[in-house]
């Protein structure tokens, strides 16, 4: 009797321990919860209902106008050609970082101080914000200021004139700022691949092209994943870059779908209830392209 | 230097994709000159804008305010453009420091309690931080100018704030739970023993032992909010609150659509500055934020 009784306030002891562990963990995380529920939790809901209401910029919730507010988004006489310039952009600059990415982690991957010192060098344009580095190429394209200020005068060429100049004017900007950072993912990726595997393939006689191609590459293919991932999602929503370098010019030929978002709400329409769609369509378009990712890198075992 | 990088390093033969590592006999010198050229070249073109830049900002040129003569007349113009540069550089450094302290408090805490305690919700919790990386700028920004309108957080940086440390949670979350649990647990149950709260175990036990993470946790926010450019955009209109990165990119265009590159070029070396500055004294823990966010992949 004694020993069942112990045992039951055993019990209850190690159940009320358990609820005040319990409580005082609640507590450690009660501001991350209040951020996330007030921040964006709330918002996400607002912007739903945004979405399916007519929303001017300063006349608040004006009722239901769905679905005017999608169709209105993708009638805009900007949508069609945003969405191509955007993937357009997303393909060639998803494609230059990944493969630059590889290939400056591969020329640096060794420890020695002159591959520390190229690291650092690649590394360091990543510090600088994307709105100051989008103002350093600002001035370092332009006809006047510009470093080949002479020799765009004597040629006629420049930089941002063309919208095929201002698309490859930006790439080579984003590249700039973010190839150091594709290194390290890289890097990382890399340094995850065995020894003992490069020395078996050694053994067996491949040849350098062959290591690479059937070691090297199906290894890493979770760090294709996370990067193409990171870098498809950060190109599809691009903004700054375009916003101060080309301003959507030449002849509009360079909107992209966010800065098309950011018009809809704050410059000239200023409406809210259409921004909101097109930033759901946005929203929906991203994790159907996220999850098709993710479900394409899936290493076949996993199947 | 030379005898390290000719032991192992690699010449410009094995520059091709293929070109794993692969340690190979010490060779002359010589023939490892087009290794050294092209990565030197290389180098050169990561590090060559921002020394332009710098140089720029101080040399003459014509329809600037630095017309003739090297001098500092670029950064006198920022100085004096509209609140001044004084009033930009002030707002920036507020908003960044807020958004560092409470991104570093909310992630400690929060990241102490995801890994040293079982709660109920607390995957349904961390789920939806790390959704926040799921979910467009855009498509927040424009529900969260409505809300802080309608709490009289429009048009201030406090606003800014904390929306860029919400961006800011879900890696900050994902470092110091990473960082605390790699701390073994027999330190906070020896603290324990000794009579330590749970309280007083992260202040005397753990915070010590996570300070790495929190250093980067806290040299991310501060890079992101001193340099995030679509948040102010959105949320400020008062050019008195204005930070750094919007007054310099206003003041490219001030009379008459005519760009005043020589101010601009100032205004990026005052921009850059702090970053790279950060960035060299901590590359250690930058390094290792981006690492940790390889992990997860």
């Amino acid at each position: 009797m004694a020993f069942a009784t112990a045992a039951r306030e055993r019990r209850r002891s190690t159940m009320s321990s358990r609820r005040r562990s319990a409580l005082t963990g609640w507590l450690y995380a009660s501001p991350l919860a209040v951020f996330v529920i007030v921040l964006f939790i709330l918002p996400l809901g607002l912007v739903l209902q945004m979405s399916v209401s007519d929303w001017p910029l300063l006349g608040g919730n004006q009722g239901v106008n769905f679905p005017d507010n999608y169709v209105n988004a993708i009638d805009n006489r900007f949508f069609v050609d945003s969405v191509i310039f955007t993937l357009k952009y997303t393909v060639a600059a998803t494609v230059l970082l990944i493969g630059l990415g590889l290939g400056l982690a591969m020329l640096v991957q060794e420890s020695t101080r002159w591959k520390g010192f190229l690291r650092s060098s690649f590394l360091i344009p990543s510090a600088l914000g994307l709105a100051s580095a989008s103002l350093l190429f600002y001035v370092l394209y332009s006809p006047s200021a510009g470093p080949f200020a002479d020799f765009m005068e004597r040629t006629g060429i420049t930089f941002l004139g063309t919208p095929t100049g201002a698309l490859w004017s930006t790439v080579f900007l984003i590249v700039w700022r973010y190839a150091g950072f594709y290194m390290l993912l890289m890097l990382v990726g890399l340094q995850g691949i065995p020894d003992e595997v490069y020395e078996a393939a050694r053994i067996d006689g491949a040849s350098r092209w062959q290591i690479f191609r059937r070691v090297t590459l199906p290894l890493l293919r979770p760090t294709f994943a996370l990067t193409v991932v990171l870098c498809v999602t950060g190109s599809l929503l691009a903004f700054e870059q375009f916003y101060i370098l080309t301003k959507g010019g030449p002849d509009n030929s360079t909107i992209t779908v966010v800065q098309l978002i950011y018009n809809m709400a704050f410059q000239g329409q200023n409406d809210l209830g259409m921004a909101a769609a097109l930033s759901i369509i946005v929203l929906g378009a991203l994790i159907v392209i996220n999850i098709f990712q993710l479900r394409a890198f899936r290493s076949p075992d996993e199947e | 230097m030379t005898a390290i990088s000719e032991r192992s390093g690699t010449d410009a033969s094995e520059l091709h994709p293929a070109g794993q590592v692969r340690r190979r006999a010490p060779r002359a010198l010589a023939q490892r000159m087009p290794f050294w050229v092209f990565t030197g070249a290389l180098a050169l073109i990561f590090i060559y804008p921002l020394l332009w830049t710098g140089v720029a900002s101080f040399s003459p040129q014509p329809g600037t305010a630095q017309a003739e003569g090297w001098g500092v007349g670029n950064y006198v113009t920022l100085a004096n453009y509209q609140a001044g540069i004084w009033q930009y550089l002030a707002n920036s450094a507020f908003m960044s420091l807020l958004t560092v302290l409470l991104t570093v408090a909310i992630s400690l805490l929060g990241g102490y309690a995801f890994a040293r305690f079982d709660f109920p919700g607390k995957n349904v919790l961390f789920l939806a931080t790390l959704a926040i990386l799921m979910v467009p700028y855009a498509t927040l920004l424009i529900p969260l100018y409505v809300l802080l309108n309608q709490v009289g957080l429009a048009n201030s940086l406090v606003g800014v704030s904390l929306v860029l440390t919400m961006f800011q949670l879900p890696f900050s979350l994902f470092m110091m739970r990473i960082s605390f649990e790699s701390v073994p647990r027999a330190l906070d149950e020896a603290a324990r023993v000794d009579g330590c709260n749970s309280w007083s175990v992260l202040w005397r036990v753990l915070v010590p032992a996570v300070k790495p993470g929190l250093i980067t946790v806290g040299l991310f926010a501060f890079l992101t909010a001193w340099n995030d450019f679509i948040a102010p955009l959105i949320l400020i209109t008062d050019t008195n609150r204005m930070t750094l990165p919007l007054a310099v990119a206003n003041l490219r265009v001030q009379v008459q659509g005519i760009v005043d590159y020589g101010a601009t070029e100032a205004g990026v070396v005052i921009l850059a500055l702090p970053c790279i500055l950060l960035f060299l004294i901590l590359q250690r823990h930058y390094v290792r934020g981006f690492m940790s966010g390889a992990l997860k992949g």
